[in-house]
């Protein structure tokens, strides 16, 4: 079907080599280890819940006192709330505040903390110094805590809090390890031959940073990643399940918020509302992180085989 | 006539310590001046640590002297700048000794052929920069070059990754190399095919060699017809023609250095005699011994070598730095 290599036209074939390379093989890898391929899948499923879901499920937010608490049956599959509203249309509608929230603020925490990790890890010296001081403040202050400070000035503020807000709000508390570690990794690296090698043909210092340093930080850059959108995760619920920032219902954390000051016990009738969103939200961070344990292998050559 | 690279008696210090011991420092390099025209070879041999990788990385920027200058076509490299220095950096080469680890692992053999080329300009686009980090390959005798161009370090042999570094090297045509202990890492008979393709590149591009080991008989095959410098705890003690200073070494350090070459024959190396040494213990860098550094082994040594250290001095067509001439 696929001419051979020698007679397709270079562009085309470096296209499918490059696919072959980035897609086909990384997956091939990864079902080699169940965890990170059940990770996988429990991820997919999820994004997939969150884009296509609202569409096939409709959210039907009117009151049906009749109807509160029911146990699981066809028509609610996760049985109703205090409200007599379908638990599952309000799982699957979570998914699009609570992900993208959780991957964006896991996506800045991991820029900034790499950002700052290079800079202080490469430059050293006196900078080096004072952004150390700087990462150790923000590593002895309480993450969570800070959050909720942070969390309820912000909402008595009256700055209109969005998506964007909220992933710079989370952070803030969680990219100082992030770059304590990544520094120490540049620190070790720049002592690495293949970067004396770099500095010996005279390469910029941008093309050692970003072409020689940052290949061999991807990996980790990876996981972190994963494991800082889980974080993200705990403490976006977290605070939605305090109460402490303005939600839309159907949030998955804004459900535990409501099934605390509804719901008495977690047996009885009742449980199905507390249970289903903290569920859906251990199922996430379980996949993340099985996910992220099998991250390795996609970016170290070393693992691969050829 | 300036010379191409010259070193004005370099010193350099290390601090070891400073933590929970007293600090140390240790003289890696202790006062030395060397000077090397265009199209010249000179062998560094001497002991592992008696300063000579470091002496090569001085001549290279790679370390700053403590004291002393370095000086690259007349300039001293400390104050060159800009494009003068950017003109010195490419043509002040280095191959590493260990050939796994001076390739970046996570790039593929073509990733890190392709920069040099292009930030000197040396190819106008990635594609040219391709199409000569093949041209290199196939010089250094790796063919054919497609294969290995895409391969990640991991997947290849030693001696393909010292041939690879060797092109890296060559490719922004340099015209100095300090090729540091290139051989020592790689199998024994594959060590001429290297070595010799040095030596052609040598003459091909009419490159200035600093070659750096511990092992004379490297030293012998790679500058021959031309000179060796041997070098004891930081201080060079002789520099002559190879031939000369093997088959006739003046300083007693190089005629045990000589004498320590093993001999393939089982039955004679069990008949020769041991080197005729004082001790056996070879002195701390960090306290060396006073005047010169050899007289506690030096079977010859008088009162006047434990107090003052010998300059190098011109004898028989060599310069040897001993008392006894």
């Amino acid at each position: 079907m696929l001419k051979p290599t020698a007679q397709r036209p270079m562009a085309l074939s470096k296209l499918i080599d490059a696919l072959h390379y980035h897609i086909y093989e990384p997956l091939v890898l990864l079902s080699s280890d169940k965890r990170a391929l059940a990770g996988l899948i429990i991820l997919v499923v999820y994004i997939l819940m969150a884009i296509i879901g609202p569409m096939l499920i409709p959210l039907d937010l009117t009151p049906h006192p009749e109807k509160r608490y029911l146990p699981p049956s066809w028509e609610h599959p996760l049985g109703t709330d205090f409200a007599g509203r379908d638990i599952f249309a309000q799982i699957v509608h979570g998914g699009k505040d609570v992900l993208p929230v959780a991957f964006l603020a896991g996506f800045v925490t991991v820029l900034i903390g790499t950002a700052v990790g290079i800079i202080s890890g490469y430059i050293g010296g006196k900078l080096d110094t004072v952004i150390t001081t700087f990462i150790d403040v923000f590593l002895t202050i309480p993450g969570f805590p800070l959050l909720l400070i942070v969390a309820v000035w912000l909402a008595r503020s009256g700055i209109v809090i969005n998506i964007f807000i909220i992933a710079l709000l989370l952070s803030i508390t969680s990219w100082a390890g992030l770059a304590r570690s990544i520094r120490a990794q540049v620190l070790s690296l720049k002592e690495e031959a293949f970067i004396e090698a770099a500095k010996c043909l005279g390469l910029s210092k941008r093309h050692i940073v970003f072409s020689e340093i940052m290949p061999n930080l991807m990996s980790y850059i990876a996981i972190n990643f994963m494991l800082s959108s889980v974080g993200a995760v705990y403490s976006y619920t977290g605070l939605l399940a305090l109460g402490l920032i303005p939600y839309t219902p159907g949030n998955w954390g804004a459900m535990i918020h409501m099934a605390q000051a509804y719901v008495g016990t977690v047996t009885g009738a009742g449980c199905w509302y507390i249970l289903a969103p903290s569920l859906t939200i251990v199922i996430l961070q379980i996949g993340l992180v099985f996910l992220a344990n099998g991250i390795d292998k996609i970016f170290n050559p070393r693992l691969r085989e050829r | 006539m300036v010379s191409l690279i010259a070193t004005d008696r370099v010193t350099k210090i290390f601090e070891v310590g400073g933590m929970f011991t007293a600090k140390k420092y240790i003289k890696a390099v202790d006062n030395v001046s060397l000077e090397l025209g265009e199209n010249e070879i000179l062998c560094l041999v001497g002991e592992s640590g008696c300063g000579k990788s470091t002496l090569g990385r001085l001549m290279l920027d790679l370390i700053r002297p403590s004291s002393g200058r370095v000086l690259y076509e007349g300039k001293n490299i400390c104050s060159l700048k800009g494009k003068e220095y950017k003109e010195f950096r490419r043509n002040a080469q280095l191959i590493p000794q260990d050939p796994y680890s001076t390739l970046n692992p996570m790039k593929k053999v073509v990733s890190s052929l392709m920069p040099p080329l292009l930030h000197y300009k040396i190819a106008r686009n990635r594609r040219e920069a391709r199409k000569m980090a093949a041209e290199l390959l196939t010089m250094v005798g790796l063919s054919p070059p497609e294969d290995i161009l895409e391969r990640f370090p991991c997947r290849l042999s030693g001696g393909q990754l010292q041939r690879i570094a060797i092109a890296r090297a060559i490719s922004v045509q340099p015209k100095f190399i300090v090729a540091d202990e290139a051989v020592s890492m790689i199998d024994a008979s594959l060590r001429v095919g290297i070595l010799n393709l040095m030596l052609d590149i040598q003459r091909k591009f009419k490159t200035t060699f600093l070659f750096i080991t511990h092992d004379l008989a490297i030293a012998r095959y790679f500058a021959r017809d031309r000179k060796i410098a041997v070098m004891y705890l930081g201080n060079i003690v002789e520099i002559g023609r190879t031939e000369e200073v093997i088959q006739n070494p003046l300083h007693p350090y190089t005629k045990v250095l000589v004498e320590a070459v093993p001999i393939p024959d089982p039955k004679l190396a069990r008949e020769r005699p041991l080197p005729k040494l004082k001790s056996l213990e070879i002195p701390s860098l960090i306290n060396p011994p006073p005047g010169c550094k050899f007289h506690t082994r030096c079977p010859l040594a008088e009162k006047i070598c434990k107090e003052k250290d010998p300059e190098l001095r011109l004898v028989k067509g060599r310069l040897v730095a001993c008392h006894l001439y």
